[in-house]
C-alpha cells in the first residue's frame, strides 16, 4: 500500500538519509528509529506530502501520492510534534474543528464519547490554554478516535503522556492495526505493539 | 469545511478581541489625527479625505496581515490544513474572507462617521463606503499572499509592507478617486467597476497563489 523507493533528504548541504526503501501493506506497522537529528521528523513529513523528498518517490497503492493529493489526505492523519490545537477554543471545539477539516465531521456527542475515552470527560468546555502538556497531547491524538482513516503518521505521540495514556494509545494502534490499518511512527519510548508485521527502520 | 473555517477564524476573533479592535482603532486615530494637525480648512480637508481614508485603511488592513497564518503556523493547524483532503485555495479563501470580516468589515462601517470630520457631503460618504466596501476585501486577498511568502521569515512583518503596499497602489488610486471624481461632479462608476474588477481578479487568483507559497514556506 504505502511505498518508499529510494528516498533522500537533504537538509542544507548536509544529506540526512539516501536510499531509504521499504513497503507497508495493510496491517503493518512501520516503527522509524535513530538518533536526534537524523532525519526522522524528515522522513515523516515526506510521507505525508508536506514536503518533497530530494530524490526518489512516495507510493500509495502504485501511484505517487504527489499526484494523488486530495485523495492520499483523505485516508492518512498525521500528528505531529505540535499539537494542531487552538489555545483560545475549547477542548470540544478543538476536536470538532480540526476534525472537520480532515473531511470528518462530527457532531457534539461524538466528540465528547472520543474525550471521554481520551481521558478527558468533565474537561470538554475549558480551552484548551489551561491544559497541561500531556492533556494537550490527549486532545491531539483524539482525532485518531473521530477521523476514520488508513494510513496513521505518528512523530512521537507518545511524548509527555503518562503510563496510563500510553496504555490507551497501545490498545488504539492494536485495533487500528487489527482492521487492517498502516500506521507509521517514531518513538524513543518502547512499545510492545501487536501487529500482522512489523517493519523496522533505523536511520543512521 | 469551506464554513468550517471562517466560523473557527472567527470564534478566535471573538476570544481575542483585542487584535479586532487594535485594527480599528488604529484606523479611527489616523483618520482623526489628520482634520486635528491640518486645521480647519474645509477645503483642504474635503480634498484630502478620499486619500487619507484610504491610506489609512490601507495601513490597518497590514497591521493585521502578519497574524493571518503565523499563529497557525506555530501551533501546527497550519500544518493540519495543508493536509486537508480540501482544496488548499479554498482554505485560504476562507481565511481571508475571515480576515475581511474581523479588519476590512468595522473599517467600511467606519468610514461614513469619520467622512463627517472632513466635511464630505452624504453622497461622497456614499462613494467612500462604497468604493471601501468593494475595496477592502481585496486588501484581504493580496495581503494573503504577502503573508504567505512571509511566514517564519525574521523581521516578516516589515518585508510584507514592502511586498504587498505597491499590490495595494490600483486600489488606492481608484478607491480614492472615486470620491474625487464624485465631489468633482464627474461619475464615479468607472472607477467602481474597476475595484470591482480587481476584486474578481484577486478572488480567483489570490487563494492559489497564496495557497502554492505556503506549500513552499512549510516545506
Amino acid at each position: 500500500m504505502l511505498q518508499g523507493i529510494s528516498l533522500a533528504c537533504v537538509r542544507g548541504d548536509r544529506e540526512l538519509f539516501k536510499d531509504i526503501n521499504f513497503s507497508l501493506e495493510a496491517g503493518g506497522l512501520m516503527q522509524v528509529r535513530g538518533p536526534n537529528g537524523s532525519g526522522k521528523t524528515s522522513l515523516l513529513r515526506m510521507l505525508c506530502g508536506l514536503s518533497n523528498p530530494a530524490a526518489g518517490e512516495i507510493l500509495w497503492s502504485g501511484t505517487s501520492i504527489r499526484s494523488l493529493s486530495g485523495d492520499y489526505f483523505a485516508v492518512m492523519t498525521y500528528i505531529g510534534h505540535l499539537s494542531g490545537t487552538k489555545d483560545d477554543l475549547t477542548v470540544i471545539e478543538n476536536l470538532r474543528i480540526s476534525s472537520a477539516l480532515a473531511g470528518f465531521e462530527i457532531n457534539d456527542a461524538q466528540a465528547s464519547e472520543a474525550l471521554e475515552y481520551m481521558g478527558l470527560g468533565g474537561r470538554e468546555a475549558l480551552p484548551v490554554k489551561v491544559l497541561s502538556q500531556g492533556q494537550r497531547r490527549r486532545v491531539a491524538l483524539a482525532r485518531l478516535l473521530v477521523c476514520k482513516t488508513a494510513l496513521w503518521i505518528l512523530d512521537e505521540p507518545l511524548v509527555a503522556l503518562d503510563v496510563m495514556a500510553v496504555k490507551l494509545i497501545q490498545e488504539l494502534l492494536e485495533q487500528h492495526l487489527k482492521q487492517d490499518g498502516m500506521v507509521v511512527m517514531t518513538t524513543h519510548q518502547e512499545i510492545d505493539l501487536m501487529a500482522a508485521s512489523t517493519t523496522q527502520l533505523h536511520l543512521a | 469545511m469551506f464554513m468550517w473555517i471562517i466560523k473557527r477564524d472567527l470564534l478566535l476573533a471573538i476570544r481575542r478581541q483585542s487584535d479586532v479592535l487594535t485594527t480599528l482603532f488604529f484606523f479611527i486615530i489616523v483618520v482623526s489625527l489628520f482634520p486635528l494637525s491640518v486645521g480647519p480648512e474645509m477645503n483642504m480637508l474635503r480634498t484630502m479625505a478620499p486619500g487619507v481614508v484610504w491610506v489609512a485603511a490601507l495601513l490597518a488592513s497590514m497591521l493585521s496581515l502578519g497574524r493571518m497564518f503565523s499563529n497557525d503556523y506555530l501551533d501546527g493547524t497550519l500544518e493540519q490544513m495543508l493536509l486537508s483532503p480540501q482544496s488548499l485555495s479554498l482554505l485560504v479563501l476562507g481565511k481571508a474572507l475571515a480576515h475581511w470580516l474581523v479588519t476590512g468589515v468595522p473599517l467600511v462601517l467606519m468610514a461614513p462617521v469619520l467622512g463627517i470630520q472632513y466635511d464630505l457631503p452624504v453622497e461622497a460618504l456614499f462613494v467612500l463606503t462604497t468604493a471601501l466596501l468593494l475595496g477592502t476585501p481585496v486588501l484581504s486577498l493580496i495581503g494573503a499572499i504577502g503573508a504567505a511568502l512571509t511566514l517564519g521569515l525574521r523581521g516578516g512583518g516589515v518585508l510584507v509592507s514592502l511586498l504587498v503596499l505597491p499590490l495595494y497602489i490600483p486600489v488606492l488610486i481608484f478607491g480614492a478617486g472615486a470620491v474625487e471624481a464624485n465631489m468633482a461632479g464627474v461619475g464615479f462608476d468607472a472607477h467602481l467597476s474597476l475595484i470591482g474588477a480587481f476584486l474578481l481578479v484577486s478572488l480567483v487568483f489570490a487563494p492559489w497563489a497564496a495557497a502554492s507559497s505556503l506549500r513552499v514556506s512549510l516545506e
